[in-house]
């Protein structure tokens, strides 16, 4: 204690000693990528293929707002070469610790492998004028479940694919084959899904949270209400009052709910509207079945017009 | 301006090839399909360029471009054309002269730090003999600095307003991008020692903390102090989670550390293990040690250990709705006091034994989440007096926290405690705490 020089020196001969023992990384040929959600990691999947080693933080089933920064979720960032998260403060409650305790200076905001997808997108609901807390969560800088959008996920692949080609040019060919690829089989099932949902276009629809304005946008729905009466704040007697009656003023039989929400209220307004609680997937692994991006339109497509059906 | 300019020369764009294409579209199919494509390769580059305006006007005004090869203070002159990418980049206002605190006018703005007030205001109620707290308070306005320095570093400050005073409880520097996966902190803040150490009031399960911090650990401050902290990720077997926090103190600390010169610093190692479970559930185990000088002089010092163990169940389908935290510390404090001679001669504390003392406190606490805005809990306290190891407190608390939205919080706590197995304590507080602006999260 009285010579601190001692301590430092103790204290440098540490560090290199961890250093020593912390096996260097691999001159792995495969770019490491790590993305928020699954369904980045889905996209990244399309356009990188065997090239790229692509691992997401969140589960599909999970809310993202509210996700855990565990420890965990470090060994997978500490030797990412790219980050790729969803942007607009959608993971604002738990990514930053994680990045400044990663100890991976390739990852940081501003440096080459952190890549904000949302720059990509349409993004729509961006608040006009002054927003406060009295508005519920809003996000300020416009909404963040913008990948449930097909248009956006071939705007945000073909994004994936330019930063993959900055990181690794030799595959340039590949990257570029992969994401026309991609683009080429989107455009074929979406095709697909406009034909599903064609005899529902124009429907009104209620959501519980507001996650679901670019779906309802790209598929002609009209959201004209929430069970949640502002953004993150749970339903309240009143406002469901008022949502029953609007739906059935409206005729609106159906609302859309994400798995991790209560079904209980949904339920209850189902029963006095006559109408159908419709549990969507919001992301890629939400069920098992869901295995990528394709497969969430294909299971979300399918569950949405057997409801219409069944509604009608 | 620039950014603006971007998006209406893209809509520009976007409606000529458009409208052009469409004059010249043939009836075939294919030419439909390719126009069709086109319009959508026209549609994506214009979102892209929004998202670009987006990100532009998120960043604020960007400094000029530095030549890091050939650096060079002439200043830009009219002759000298700047390149496309060059002219969005620079701001006439930016000076050529690299000052520290960066770009000054709308350029300062934007590039704020983002700022954040949490107030703790406690209303108490009941008797306690021995440390009576008000009747009201506003215990805590803790004030939040937050930013990005570089991108080598980010820097976090935390002012503490209470009613009698200032105190900056943190304000330290991070190096994110060290070599070899080193992380590094300098300025002041909360040691790593043990978990409720380094935890902020505002994020506390209680409205207090536990008889063992205030004995053992220094009370509210803590293990809170000036100097340099180094953390590095360990290999680790299966799927463990290791990782290793070396820390070096002023020795200033609360009335554990006290540096009498600049050679009594106080340093602090803890060893973390992590292991998820399963998705749902883990387990963080934590060994930690600490040493430095104490208010006795540079020849006496104080030792402490601890070991900390939490358990999270958090069902992810489920997880805004239920969950449970269960954590225990268990610390030893060893400490050198002069003797009943030495006493006599120098002036000691009231009440202190002389000689060496062996302390020893524990907390355990239960926190579950039965409802989306609801958690109930309790705790159990035992710890013996830091100067004199004979005598010890005991206690317990329930708890009962409502959460009206993500951004306030409501807190009900029920206090008894038993000082010295003499003096009975019973109490009750209400807590409200509510956040303004940009709170940046805490670690897990």
């Amino acid at each position: 204690m009285r010579l601190p020089l001692r301590y430092f020196a103790f204290a440098l001969a540490a560090c290199l000693c961890f250093a020593l023992v912390t096996p260097p990384t691999a001159a792995a040929k495969n770019l490491k990528v790590v993305t928020t959600l699954t369904d980045l990691a889905s996209l990244t999947q399309e356009v990188g293929g065997d090239k790229v080693d692509v691992e997401a933080l969140a589960k599909g089933y999970q809310d993202p707002h509210f996700v855990d920064p565990k420890p965990s979720f470090l060994l997978k960032l500490r030797h990412a070469d790219l980050l790729i998260l969803v942007g607009l403060d959608l993971e604002i409650g738990w990514l930053p610790p994680l990045i400044t305790q990663s100890g991976n200076g390739n990852v940081q905001p501003s440096a080459p492998g952190y890549l904000d997808a949302s720059q990509f997108a349409e993004i729509l609901e961006i608040p006009q004028g002054a927003v406060t807390r009295a508005e519920g969560d809003v996000h300020p800088l416009g909404n963040p479940h913008y990948w449930l959008d097909p248009d956006n996920g071939r705007r945000i692949a073909k994004g994936i694919a330019s930063k993959l080609i900055e990181m690794d040019p030799t595959d340039r060919a590949y990257f570029q084959q992969r994401e026309q690829d991609f683009e080429k089989r989107l455009a074929e099932a979406d095709k697909k899904w406009q034909a599903q949902m064609g005899p529902y276009r124009g429907r009104k629809i209620v959501t519980y949270h507001r996650s679901w304005p670019n779906f309802a946008k790209h598929f002609g729905l009209d959201v004209i209400g929430y069970i949640e009466p502002r953004p993150g704040i749970p339903p309240t007697p009143s406002h469901t009052i008022e949502l029953v009656n609007l739906m059935k003023r409206e005729n609106v039989k159906i609302e859309l709910i994400e798995p991790y929400f209560d079904v209980k209220t949904p339920e209850s307004i189902a029963r006095m509207t006559g109408g159908k609680v419709v549990v969507m997937m919001p992301s890629v692994g939400g069920k098992p079945e869901i295995t990528d991006y394709f497969k969430l339109f294909d299971y979300d497509i399918a569950i949405l017009t057997q409801a219409f059906q069944q509604t009608q | 301006m620039r950014p603006l300019q971007i998006l209406v020369g893209g809509m520009l764009l976007l409606t000529c090839a458009a409208t052009a294409q469409q004059a010249a579209a043939p009836a075939g199919s294919n030419d439909v399909s390719a126009l069709e494509q086109k319009i959508r390769d026209l549609e994506d580059r214009l979102v892209m360029l929004e998202g670009q305006v987006r990100q532009l006007k998120a960043q604020g005004p960007q400094p000029p471009l530095q030549n890091a090869t050939a650096p060079s203070a002439a200043p830009v002159t009219q002759a000298q054309v700047p390149t496309s990418q060059e002219a969005v980049l620079s701001t006439p206002s930016a000076a050529d002269n690299v000052r520290l605190g960066g770009a000054g006018g709308a350029a300062a703005k934007a590039l704020n730090p983002d700022i954040s007030v949490i107030g703790d205001f406690i209303a108490g109620a009941g008797h306690n003999p021995l440390n009576p707290t008000p009747s009201f308070q506003m215990h805590e306005s803790e004030v939040g600095l937050q930013a990005i320095i570089d991108p080598y570093a980010r820097a976090d400050f935390f002012i503490s307003f209470g009613e009698n005073g200032v105190n900056l409880e943190e304000g330290y520097i991070t190096f994110t991008a060290l070599p070899a996966g080193f992380v590094a902190k300098a300025g002041k803040m909360r040691a790593a020692f043990g978990k409720v150490n380094t935890l902020h009031n505002h994020v506390l399960p209680w409205v207090d903390r536990p008889l063992v911090s205030k004995n053992l650990v220094g009370g509210e401050d803590g293990i809170d102090d000036a100097g340099a902290s180094f953390e590095h990720i360990l290999p680790a077997p299966g799927k463990w989670f290791l990782d290793f926090t070396g820390q070096v103190f002023r020795g200033d600390s609360a009335d554990i550390y006290t540096s009498s010169n600049k050679n009594d610093v106080s340093v602090v190692g803890h060893l973390r293990g992590y292991r998820d479970l399963t998705d749902n559930s883990n387990l963080d185990l934590g060994v930690s040690y600490s040493r430095g000088h104490n208010l006795f002089g540079t020849d006496f010092t104080t030792n402490l250990y601890g070991i900390d163990a939490t358990y999270h169940w958090k069902p992810l389908r489920r997880s805004i709705y239920k969950s449970f935290i269960g954590r225990s510390e268990f610390i030893w404090r060893q400490q050198n006091q002069p003797s009943l001679l030495a006493c006599q001669i120098i002036s000691c504390p009231l009440n202190t034994a002389a000689g060496f003392q062996r302390a020893f406190g524990f907390y355990a606490s239960g926190d579950f989440q039965f409802a989306r805005r609801w958690f109930l809990g309790a705790r159990v306290d035992r710890s013996d007096r830091a100067f004199d190891s004979h005598i010890n407190d005991k206690g317990g608390s329930l708890v009962l926290t409502y959460w009206p939205s993500e951004f306030a919080q409501i807190r009900g706590q029920y206090r008894f405690t038993r000082y010295a197995d003499k003096f009975d304590a019973n109490e009750a507080f209400i807590q409200l705490q509510f956040a303004l602006g940009a709170h940046g999260a805490h670690p897990f």
